[in-house]
């Protein structure tokens, strides 16, 4: 019989972690293992930590992070598939004053969202764009997206992505990195405690630039699906430090 | 005070009556015949004056999105284009209507189909009033028969925009936007807080999460069938309201008329003086022009139809706004039209022809 | 009173701010005015026509069914618009560069030798008011000090320098022009 352990009341003063308040109390539609939940925990604390709550403005995607406005307690907007910075640049424009960012996956920022991404960066819009890369079409199933890696299994690529009929993996951080209205383009994950950490240090900088009108910065996240992937998310981790990583490196890219 | 008359293209009246309107934000794309509203702007440069935002985007996909984005943040925000133009911003425009956000879309219309004609049409009736973009939606459409009509409906048409919140077009064409015609240049109204929309319209725009309410979202995403549905009912209690309340007309010499033409914007300018031609030559013809090609002046068309002898339809096109006219009449009377296509324009002569061809004659047989 | 009137020639022989001029010059004289260029994709090189409408009433259609004067500065307007005057109205043409003259007989005609007077005097960029004083002398819808006017409305500021050449040239077409009998 196990011993009656000693109960512990929690209390303020003994919490070592807090629930952000700018997470609402919906339970999150994300599958389990899933990097959309901690990059939005990271987001809500850092708007929190900012005291932008009330200048806030964030334009969710089409994809799985179409939902972003259910989960942190900020104004959105849900824009059309791949047009989120072009709706972020007339606020920007409009409303100098906030706190601007579009949350996006990597179907649609580099794949259907292309032209309005590159332009917005070109622009050097002083907006923050987050960019959430994890190879796949999650929302949809599983098809194959524009960083769908060479030799990977998707709904659309069932005998791995062949560079002779797809093309290959499309790295637009690095190619955005060389317009000049962009400042700060970095490639961060959130599979391990130190990364979450160094993600939110990239985040509050992005943020930060955003309001000082420094131009657009840019923070990648390369993440797991561990269900279009078909994997345990410890596996989706693993495979994704195994083979992400190599081809997509985490770390600063342009920070002027 | 003395009147502030000029000599103005439609399309200049366009960019003037947006700063004066009060206009936050334009976005815009190059396409003839409609240039002269972006270069027009950018020549007036209001950024310096009333704080306007004027921006070239990269295509009209990121124009449309652009101005889905200051909707949503509760500002009077435009764009415009012509017919191929407009055909890119049919999804942004069914976003805008999903979500319930006002703006201002101007469509100076050229010839199509595909990348077609520069010339003057109104073959875009369709796109404009029954979609364009996917979903049960409607935009108000206003179509201006002359350049001082382009300058006032700026005005009207944001004011429309924001008491309904629904996207409100201009329809125009190649002849409005292009031809120069006197313009008294009234009216000049300052850009509004974000308080005073909340006191306007409702407290709906993003202007940040405060304390005091929950947080805002454009959204024209309802994934349940139940929730779905129900904004769609909201929409269409909303579209009944519009059509209860906001249909516009214009009438010419119907009092006495036997015969009467149906037409909108330039196609009602040359068919007004064919009804003078009619009348000199003893013909009892009358015009009627809705303003509101939605809400369409159904009942108007109705009341006169039973005490018409025909009506012919007088339209820069295939034949579009007949079928609403058609609806209307509901066999009453023949309904005939007379169009050009492609760009080709009609005079005052070629629609008395049309008139003594279709109406007369056919009735004499 | 009631004027319609087609300018017709080649993009670039300043066709439209002819005609712009003449829609400004009846607005300062208190007339309803309307400027219906036929726009087309060339900058220059193309052919171009402007119809303006001048008349003491509002102004119903904008678009004509047959002119009171037409201006004709190319041959393909002369091919395209001598049969559109009204009996009676009048044809205004510059001869450099026709081949087939007008040939009918129940309108008034008239030759403006405006390009060779505009080389001679090194001025071709005053071609078009020239044109527009011959025109104004035959048909005075407005007076000339209402073209003055017009001129300078018409003109960007910066452009006011050129106001005394233009209006020198309107005086020299008003003695340039000629019935053709």
């Amino acid at each position: 019989m196990a011993q009656k352990q000693e109960e512990v009341q929690i209390v303020p003063e003994n919490r070592v972690y807090g629930r952000p308040a700018l997470l609402t109390d919906r339970v999150m539609h994300y599958c389990p293992g899933c990097s959309h939940g901690t990059i939005h925990k990271l987001i809500a604390e850092v708007i929190d930590e900012m005291g932008m709550q009330d200048r806030t403005i964030g334009v969710s995607p089409v994809g799985c992070g179409v939902f972003a406005y259910n989960y942190i307690d900020i104004d959105w907007a849900e824009a059309a598939h791949g047009r989120a910075c072009a709706v972020a640049t007339a606020m920007k424009r409009l409303c100098p004053d906030k706190l601007i960012f579009t949350y996006q996956g990597d179907g649609d920022l580099s794949a259907i969202g292309t032209g309005e991404t590159i332009h917005t960066c070109n622009r050097g819009e002083s907006i923050a764009v987050i960019y959430v890369n994890n190879a796949i079409y999650g929302m949809t199933g599983g098809q194959m997206a524009p960083t769908t890696l060479v030799g990977m299994k998707t709904a659309t690529s069932p005998n791995g992505r062949d560079v002779k009929l797809h093309g290959y993996p499309f790295k637009i951080a690095e190619m955005i990195a060389c317009l000049e209205g962009v400042r700060y383009v970095t490639r961060q994950s959130v599979g391990t405690p130190a990364g979450v950490r160094r993600a939110k240090k990239a985040l509050r900088k992005a943020f930060e630039n955003s309001m000082e009108g420094k131009g657009l910065s840019f923070v990648e996240f390369v993440s797991t699906c561990n269900s279009g992937w078909k994997m345990t998310p410890v596996a989706a981790n693993q495979w994704m430090e195994e083979h992400m990583f190599p081809f997509y490196p985490l770390g600063d890219i342009k920070n002027e | 005070m003395k009147e502030d008359v000029r000599l103005m293209k439609g399309n200049e009246a366009i960019a003037e009556a947006a700063i004066r309107s009060g206009c936050d934000g334009y976005f815009g794309y190059p396409i003839t015949p409609q240039s002269e509203v972006l270069e027009t702007l950018m020549e007036m440069r209001p950024w310096e004056t009333t704080g306007m935002v004027v921006l070239q985007a990269e295509s009209e996909i990121a124009s449309i999105n652009m101005v889905y984005g200051g909707a949503a943040c509760g500002k009077r925000v435009m764009t415009s284009s012509s017919s191929p133009g407009i055909s890119l911003m049919c999804e942004g425009i069914s976003y805008i209507a999903g979500a319930e956000l006002p703006c201002l879309i101007v469509n100076v219309q050229r010839g199509g189909p595909g990348l077609g004609t520069i010339q003057p049409s109104q073959s875009d009736y369709f796109q404009a009033t029954k979609g364009g973009g996917h979903g049960d939606y409607r935009m108000i459409v206003l179509a201006p028969a002359s350049v001082q009509e382009m300058y006032d409906f700026v005005f009207d048409g944001f004011d429309l925009a924001f008491r309904y919140r629904i996207p409100t077009m201009i329809l125009s064409d190649g002849v409005i936007g292009q031809m120069m015609e006197k313009v008294v240049v009234t009216r000049n109204r300052g850009r509004m807080s974000d308080e005073e929309i909340c006191r306007q319209s409702g407290d709906w725009a993003l202007t940040g999460r405060k304390a005091n309410r929950q947080r805002h979202v454009a959204t024209s995403l309802a994934l349940e069938p139940a929730e779905m549905e129900a904004t769609n009912l909201r929409l269409q209690a909303k579209y009944n309201e519009i059509e209860q309340s906001e249909v516009r007309y214009d009438e010419l010499m119907t009092d006495d008329a036997d015969y009467l033409i149906v037409a909108f914007g330039s196609s009602a300018r040359i068919a007004s003086e064919t009804v003078q031609m009619a009348r000199k030559k003893g013909l009892k013809l009358g015009l009627l022009r809705p303003i509101t090609l939605w809400p369409f002046p159904s009942e108007r068309i109705a009341d006169l139809a039973a005490r018409m002898k025909g009506i012919l339809c007088v339209e820069l096109n295939a034949g579009q706004m007949i079928e609403d006219v058609r609806l209307a009449v509901a066999g009453q009377v023949a309904v005939e039209h007379y169009g050009r296509m492609g760009g080709q324009l009609f005079t005052p002569g070629d629609v008395y022809e049309a008139v003594q061809e279709k109406l007369l004659k056919k009735r004499r047989h | 009173m009631k004027e319609e009137l087609i300018i017709a020639g080649f993009g670039g022989q300043g066709v439209l701010s002819m005609g712009k001029i003449l829609a400004y010059s009846g607005v300062m004289q208190g007339y309803e005015v309307s400027w219906m260029p036929a726009y087309g994709p060339e900058m220059r090189g193309g052919t171009a026509n402007v119809t303006v409408i001048i008349s003491d009433r509002p102004i119903s259609s904008p678009i004509a069914h047959e002119y009171d004067t037409a201006i004709i500065l190319n041959q393909q307007s002369m091919d395209k618009f001598e049969s559109q005057i009204k009996p009676g109205g009048v044809l205004i043409y510059d001869t450099n560069g026709i081949t087939h003259h007008p040939t009918r007989r129940d309108i008034r005609i008239f030759t403006i030798d405006a390009t060779a007077e505009a080389a001679r005097r090194g001025t071709i960029r005053m071609f078009n008011t020239m044109i527009l004083g011959g025109y104004l002398k035959v048909r005075p819808v407005v007076t000339r000090e209402s073209v003055f006017e017009g001129l300078k409305k018409s003109l960007p500021e910066r452009a006011w320098k050129m106001l005394p050449a233009n209006e020198e040239a309107v005086r020299v077409g008003a003695e340039l022009i000629k019935e053709k009998l």
